[in-house]
């Protein structure tokens, strides 16, 4: 094949080869074989007298129709449909960069699993027969979330220096989670496991957006961040818990107990080391595969709806109460929590500049059902609060409460502005990312202020 | 005369493999071969070559390699492999088999 030193020639071709590329069915080596066919056929066509543009369009056109060759490719290499995730990457020249990201990934990994073993050798044993191991729950967050920053800092190119105040979050959260005398099974302690990781997620976000946290849209590509990491996480989690089973199965049929192997290693280390893969996999892969947050956000809002619906209505045919117990404030809370993360996601996904569809009303009529069936559930437990009496639970739950229903209400408003044309999308996406930090605040609050206001209960 | 979709499309396989039979080749030269030993009646549109060397590849009947062409650039060569020539053989028992019984019946028909 040849090269042509005509070059409007050579622009056409390297036109045509970006048309070609980007059909899924073709990879990069046919599309080189097939360019080197066209250049044959274009070669040959100029000899013999064509002037270049002809030749070309004599070329393309025996070449054939690219959308039944695309096809036949496809069918041929069914395989290439399927993305494929961990497999190379085919851009030869990236290789190298993925390869040493691959081994620092790796060594994050295993460090984050070996960071859960370190507390052992300083006579915090990790005790599989204690019900709840209290040092390891309240610190859990901290044996990972710094080395997950470590690795954004890193893979953003961030100066480590300039970077060393992104140790300070971590730090504080490791004084607060320590030196407070909790008693035994109290609920400041557990509160404090809860939310220390939510305070801090805070802290992975700045080095996740390069420090840049209000600029270019970072806070809201930490909120995709998020939703992706959970799922992988999910997922790695079932097949940790697959391994898990036959960790179990196998080493029983030879009569050994792998229990103590599974508690005081497997679990804690995998868990550790899969939050740094899981993070891996989203960032490397957010241009491989589809997002899933938003499509199960798509498929999730409409019977949410549905379902907070018909429990008003069934609330209000039947005329039942709420039977408050204890865990009925957490509930509800998760269900804001859940109603939030659907708006999130549905703004994550939509472009702000698309003119209002069904699926915005759909999302208002979810907010305004779930801020309705809120509204009955709080007014039942504030009926019943001088009852109970203020446990820090309570009030933490009842913060939350509020925090989440001020964000629904004044989404809801927003919603419904941009229904009627008299505001933009990009209102509601800014008003919730403006919002992320405080959850944040409002746990780190619960770290810090809740243990000595409770007595350390 | 054009022939049928069909008809190119099945004698794609025996025509190839025949083809690299005599040789070593690459796309471009097998579809300009082709052309030749045809007069130019059997046409191939270019681009479906390709599946069908890949099919081949994949069923293990023809090997590929990327090489260096007389002008610099890397090109896909094919090499017949010897499940190749077998799958020719058989291919072309069957094809005599058509030919033979289309030839028996029309030689009755018009005994010119």
């Amino acid at each position: 094949m040849t090269t042509f030193a005509d070059q409007a020639l050579e622009e056409q071709i390297a036109q045509w080869r970006a048309y070609v590329r980007r059909r899924q069915g073709l990879h990069g080596p046919d599309v080189e074989e097939l360019e080197g066919h066209l250049r044959d056929q274009l070669a040959a066509l100029t000899e013999a007298g064509l002037t270049g543009d002809e030749a070309f369009l004599v070329a393309v056109k025996r070449m054939g129709n690219l959308d039944a060759l695309s096809r036949e490719f496809a069918s041929e290499h069914s395989e290439r449909l399927w993305k494929q995730l961990v497999m190379a990457p085919d851009a030869d020249d990236q290789a190298n960069t993925s390869y040493s990201e691959m081994l620092v990934v790796l060594g994050l990994a295993v460090a984050a699993a070996l960071a859960v073993k370190v507390p052992a050798l300083f006579g915090i044993p990790l005790n599989p027969d204690d019900d709840l191991p209290r040092f390891y729950v309240r610190n859990a967050c901290l044996f990972v979330f710094p080395l997950l920053t470590f690795y954004f800092v890193w893979k953003r190119g961030l100066n480590f220096v300039s970077a060393l105040w992104l140790a300070l979050p971590f730090a504080a959260g490791a004084v607060f989670a320590n030196i407070y005398p909790f008693h035994t099974r109290g609920d400041t302690e557990f509160l404090t496991a809860l939310h220390l990781p939510i305070a801090l997620w805070l802290a992975v976000g700045f080095a996740y957006a390069r420090g840049r946290w209000f600029a270019d849209g970072g806070r809201m590509n930490f909120v995709r961040f998020s939703g992706e990491w959970v799922i992988y996480y999910v997922l790695i989690a079932l097949g940790g818990g697959v391994l898990t089973s036959f960790t179990f199965m196998m080493f029983r049929a030879i009569g050994m107990n792998p229990a103590w192997f599974v508690a005081a290693w497997l679990l804690p280390c995998g868990a550790a080391g899969a939050v740094i893969i899981g993070s891996w996999l989203v960032d490397a892969k957010q241009s491989v595969i589809e997002n899933m947050a938003p499509v199960l956000t798509r498929l999730f809002t409409p019977l949410f709806t549905v379902l907070l619906l018909a429990f008003l209505a069934t609330m209000a045919w039947t005329g039942s109460p709420i039977n408050v117990k204890r865990e009925v404030l957490i509930g509800f809370d998760l269900l804001l929590v859940l109603v939030v993360g659907l708006v999130l996601y549905a703004a994550s996904a939509r472009d702000p500049q698309a003119p209002p569809d069904f699926f915005d009303g759909l999302q208002l009529l979810l907010v305004v059902s779930a801020l309705v069936v809120d509204g009955v559930a709080l007014a039942a437990i504030a009926a019943r609060i001088s009852e109970f009496g203020f446990t820090p639970n309570r009030v933490a739950a009842l913060g939350e409460n509020l925090i989440l229903l001020i964000n629904l209400a004044w989404s809801a408003w927003l919603y419904a502005c941009f229904l009627r044309h008299r505001g933009s999308f990009a209102a509601l996406e800014r008003w919730q990312i403006a919002y992320l930090p405080v959850y944040s605040i409002w746990a780190a609050l619960v770290v810090i202020a809740f243990p000595p206001i409770f007595g350390y209960r | 005369m054009d022939l049928s979709k069909d008809l190119v499309a099945a004698s794609a396989t025996p025509l190839v493999l025949a083809i690299l039979a005599e040789g070593d080749s690459y796309g471009y030269a097998i579809i300009k071969r082709v052309t030749e030993l045809s007069g130019g009646h059997l046409q191939w549109t270019d681009g479906m070559l390709y599946p069908v060397l890949h099919r081949l590849e994949r069923q293990g009947h023809v090997a590929a390699k990327w090489s260096a062409s007389e002008n610099g650039r890397r090109r896909r060569y094919y090499r017949i492999t010897r499940e190749g020539r077998a799958q020719l053989a058989a291919q072309r028992q069957q094809w005599q088999v058509v030919d033979g019984t289309l030839r028996g019946i029309w030689m009755k028909e018009c005994p010119a």
